[in-house]
């Protein structure tokens, strides 16, 4: 491997890593912050001790979100600087005032959150988490506002050797964006709703404070439904999105070789994804055709047609990007963001009116839901910027073009060692502790001393 | 003023910020040893600086990403260029950032002292890391006419960087010392305050001799005024810690990073970072901006947001004012 390879694989790893926190913080934060306010309203010990059963987990989770994410701002420049001199006009815009907008907002005010719970007047301590829900929100969006000029370049101009802005309004009210952002959220409520579940479901099974988990397994339930739904509406108004400004990623997603008009969708294939056979496979008519264009009978591009058209307006190279990951990647996206929503409508239908199933199997798949969401992110990831390929910036840079002339073989290899070695072992420590405090359960709620003691010790310290 | 120059500034300002408040942190980290003697004065210690250690961290996010933005070029040449003294910094931001969150979530002594030594490393590192990559910003590294760093990895040990490098060492473990005298009460207090006098004993001289060869090497004349005023705070603190003045000590060593970044910048200006191999390579703030457009962009949003952030950080630290003592650390 050379150290374009390498910077490939490590800009992938350390980023679908950094997302499986990511989407927990967004959604979680809200949760929470939901769940607090129905304290401060109706003041039932029950919330309190929910949300800070549910901001313990939050805080494990978010610590790493944090960390990850300096990698991430860093590594353009340490691993991508031939991109970075490219984009960095641009790119650099969304990256910076996401930094000075919400980071800011997000990192104060947890801090605030967290130790603000005996410092802070109720309303003020409640308004602090919001603020810092709302920076998470405001960070995902400038965050996919880069990501989506590299999907379809907007507001630009080619200067000297490298892209130049000329319209930031163009950058961030990008088409791209404004329909991967809801996507993209909806995905992150699904994902704190199936977290929800599948600690709820743990203890409701075992009837611990069912004061506390009933309520939370029923809202996750709900929000795991309702976000399910519009992840499946967002997503397909991106899927026609997509193919209009980035017809081989549909064409790749289906291995759709030759342009077809009516085209099935192939829910499953067995057999090559090569074009040339196809062992056995299930189709469902017009599918295609109606999620790329919205029309049943609209035509699709094919990857070969696609193929010709690009080396003539980009020259000679190969546009096809990898088709078995892209195939395979949307499905898995898909597949398991809706398993995610059958677990979470039988949860709620078997569990209606305070029954307690003695089905084992429900309780199982309530457990494993957590993990349906947190895999569909990640393929949804991947299919998102494998299937850009080989662009990094789509028709503008290729990704072979992209990476750090200055770093050798070697130090590309360092990074990627020490950084997944590193991640690795914190992802059994966090697991680890996210599985003892999931199961520790509700905290119990000492109730206030009567005299405010100026003297007693701090409600929260490290 | 032309808008490179104000970029050029506002980073100077969001690295000085940054070693402004991560070194009292930093410093923290690097004591824990020293002063923590048992774990309950351990986590006094870590908790001075609990709520606002991550809001200090994302100056250095935002130093980054408005060097992306203002000028990529020298974001690209730099963090390529340094690329292995960056990723052990990365390396020892991650697990210190962790060892915060998670040092207390397990009762178990060893748990808690591999965590402790995650935050000592953790600190020690980029504390040193730091100065040496300003020393070799400022000192000029070898770059080529593309602009890409030629030099090497042992080229950034040379002895003018890593002279730089214990000058953050010492600046920000005294100032962390301060810190600590002025945010605890009781033993730790008086502790921390002692150690601080004996810890200027090497920080005013290290200190001086690092500016000092900067303004021999590479003369200009704010640079050197501004030096001048670093040593002179750097001495007023120690005096001011001697007589217990804790915030006003504080406030010196604050200053004294502030003006000793301001000095370096200064000293740097007009290149952002110069070439050993032929002046012609340098990147300045002219060749290695954005567009003047973008500039533009960001400076509105700078001047829109700054102060508001400044506001509410401000905010939290006054809201958190109040001297901790061993018995506000629940048991
Ligand atoms: C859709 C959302 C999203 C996506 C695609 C990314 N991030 Fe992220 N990031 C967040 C949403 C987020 C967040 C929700 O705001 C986090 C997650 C956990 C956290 O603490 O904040 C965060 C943390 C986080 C931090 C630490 C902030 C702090 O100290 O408070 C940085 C520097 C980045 N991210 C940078 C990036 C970069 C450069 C990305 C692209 C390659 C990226 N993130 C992808
Ligand atoms: C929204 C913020 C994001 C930005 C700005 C971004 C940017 C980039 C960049 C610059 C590359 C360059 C390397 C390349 O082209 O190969 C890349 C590739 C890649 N990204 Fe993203 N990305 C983002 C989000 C994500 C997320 C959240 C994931 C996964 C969870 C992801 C997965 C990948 C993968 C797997 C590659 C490697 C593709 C390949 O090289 O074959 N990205 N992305
Ligand atoms: C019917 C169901 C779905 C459809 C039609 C759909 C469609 C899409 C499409 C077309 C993209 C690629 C956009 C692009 O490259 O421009 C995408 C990306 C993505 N999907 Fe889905 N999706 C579905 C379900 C899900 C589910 C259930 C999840 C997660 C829980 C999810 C998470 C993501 C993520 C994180 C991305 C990458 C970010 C983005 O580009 O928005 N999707 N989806």
């Amino acid at each position: 491997m050379d150290a374009l390879d390498i910077s490939r694989w490590q800009f992938g790893i350390i980023t679908v890593y950094h997302y499986i926190f990511v989407p927990i913080t967004i959604g979680l934060s809200f949760l929470v912050a939901g769940i607090q306010t129905a304290w401060v309203r109706t003041g039932k010990e029950k919330y309190l001790r929910a949300t800070k059963f549910w901001g313990k987990l939050f805080l494990i989770n978010f610590a790493i979100g944090v960390v990850t994410g300096i990698v991430q701002e860093f590594q353009f420049g340490m691993n991508w600087s031939a991109y970075s001199r490219f984009v960095g006009d641009i790119f650099g815009a969304p990256l910076a005032i996401e930094g000075l907008l919400a980071f800011f907002l997000e990192s104060t005010f947890l801090g605030l959150w967290i130790f603000g719970w005996d410092r802070l007047p109720k309303r003020v301590h409640l308004a602090t988490i919001w603020i810092a829900a709302t920076g998470t929100l405001m960070s995902a969006y400038f965050i996919l506002a880069a990501n989506s000029w590299m999907q379809h370049p907007v507001g630009w101009t080619m200067g000297d050797g490298r892209a130049e802005l000329t319209s930031i309004w163009a950058v961030l009210t990008n088409s791209t964006t404004l329909v991967t952002f809801p996507h993209t959220v909806t995905a992150c409520f699904l994902t704190a709703g199936a977290l929800l579940i599948a600690v709820s479901a743990w203890h409701v099974k075992r009837g611990n404070s069912d004061d506390v988990f009933r309520p939370s397994l029923k809202l996750g339930a709900w929000v795991a439904l309702i976000a399910g739904l519009g992840v499946m509406i967002t997503g397909d108004i991106q899927a026609r999105v997509m193919t209009e400004q980035q017809p081989m990623k549909m064409a790749a997603a289906e291995a759709l070789y030759d342009t077809t008009d009516s085209a099935s969708f192939s829910a499953f294939t067995v057999g090559s994804l090569d074009g040339s056979e196809e062992i056995w496979s299930v189709r469902v008519p017009f599918l295609l055709s109606l999620m790329a264009t919205g029309d049943p009978s609209g035509e699709v591009e094919g990857i070969n047609d696609i193929q010709r058209e690009y080396e003539q307006r980009y020259g000679a190279g190969d546009y096809v990007p990898n088709v078995p990951v892209s195939y395979w990647s949307f499905r898995l996206m898909i597949g398991f963001g809706a398993l995610a929503m059958v677990i979470a409508a039988a949860v709620l239908w078997f569990t209606r009116g305070g029954r307690r199933p003695q089905s084992r199997w429900l309780w199982i798949a309530g457990v494993a839901t957590v993990a349906m969401p947190l895999l569909a992110n990640s393929f949804g990831w991947i299919f998102t910027e494998m299937g850009r390929q080989p662009w990094s910036v789509f028709g503008l840079l290729k990704t072979a073009d992209s990476a750090s002339p200055s770093v050798s073989t070697a130090e590309a290899a360092t990074g990627l060692i020490v950084l997944t070695v590193v991640y690795g072992a914190l992802a059994v420590v966090e697991f680890a502790l996210f599985i003892k405090y999931a199961k520790a359960g509700a905290p119990s709620i000492e109730p206030p001393a009567a005299d405010d003691d100026a003297d007693k010790p701090l409600a929260f310290a490290y | 003023m032309e808008l490179t120059t104000f970029w050029f500034i506002l980073i100077a300002v969001l690295w000085a910020g940054y070693f402004l408040l991560e070194g009292f942190d930093f410093g923290v980290g690097i004591l824990l040893p020293v002063l923590g003697r048992d774990d309950r004065s351990r986590r006094l210690a870590i908790n001075t600086i609990g709520p606002v250690w991550d809001g200090n961290e994302v100056w250095l996010i935002v130093a980054g990403g408005a060097t992306f933005a203002a000028f990529p070029e020298w974001y690209a040449t730099l963090f390529s260029g340094f690329f292995l003294p960056l990723l052990l910094i990365l390396v020892a931001l991650i697990v210190r950032g962790v060892a915060f969150e998670y040092r207390h979530k397990r009762e178990s002594a060893r748990w808690k002292q591999g965590w402790d030594l995650c935050i000592f490393w953790g600190s020690l590192v980029p504390a040193i890391l730091w100065g040496v990559a300003f020393g070799n910003i400022v000192r000029g590294v070898p770059i080529d006419a593309q602009h890409e760093y030629v030099g090497g990895f042992v080229n950034l040990l040379n002895p003018y960087a890593l002279l730089g490098g214990l000058t953050t060492l010492a600046l920000f473990t005294l100032h962390g010392a301060v810190f600590l005298a002025l945010k605890t009460d009781g033993p730790m207090r008086a502790e921390a305050g002692r150690l601080a006098t004996r810890l200027a004993l090497a920080a005013v001289p290290i200190a001086a001799g690092f500016l000092a060869w900067t303004a021999i090497t590479d003369p200009d004349d704010w640079g050197i005024a501004l030096s001048v005023l670093a040593a002179l705070t750097l001495l007023a603190s120690v005096q001011l810690t001697r007589i217990r003045r804790e915030g006003w000590a504080f406030t010196a060593t604050a200053a004294t990073i502030v003006l000793a970044v301001a000095a370096l910048f200064t000293t740097l200006f007009p290149n952002v970072m110069p070439s050993t191999l032929d002046p012609a390579n340098s990147l300045t703030v002219l060749n290695a901006s954005s567009t003047p457009y973008t500039l533009k962009v960001m400076t509105w949003v700078a001047v829109l947001f700054t102060p508001l952030v400044l506001l509410y950080q401000a905010w939290t630290y006054w809201v958190f004012r109040k001297r901790l003592k061993l018995s506000d650390i629940p048991a």
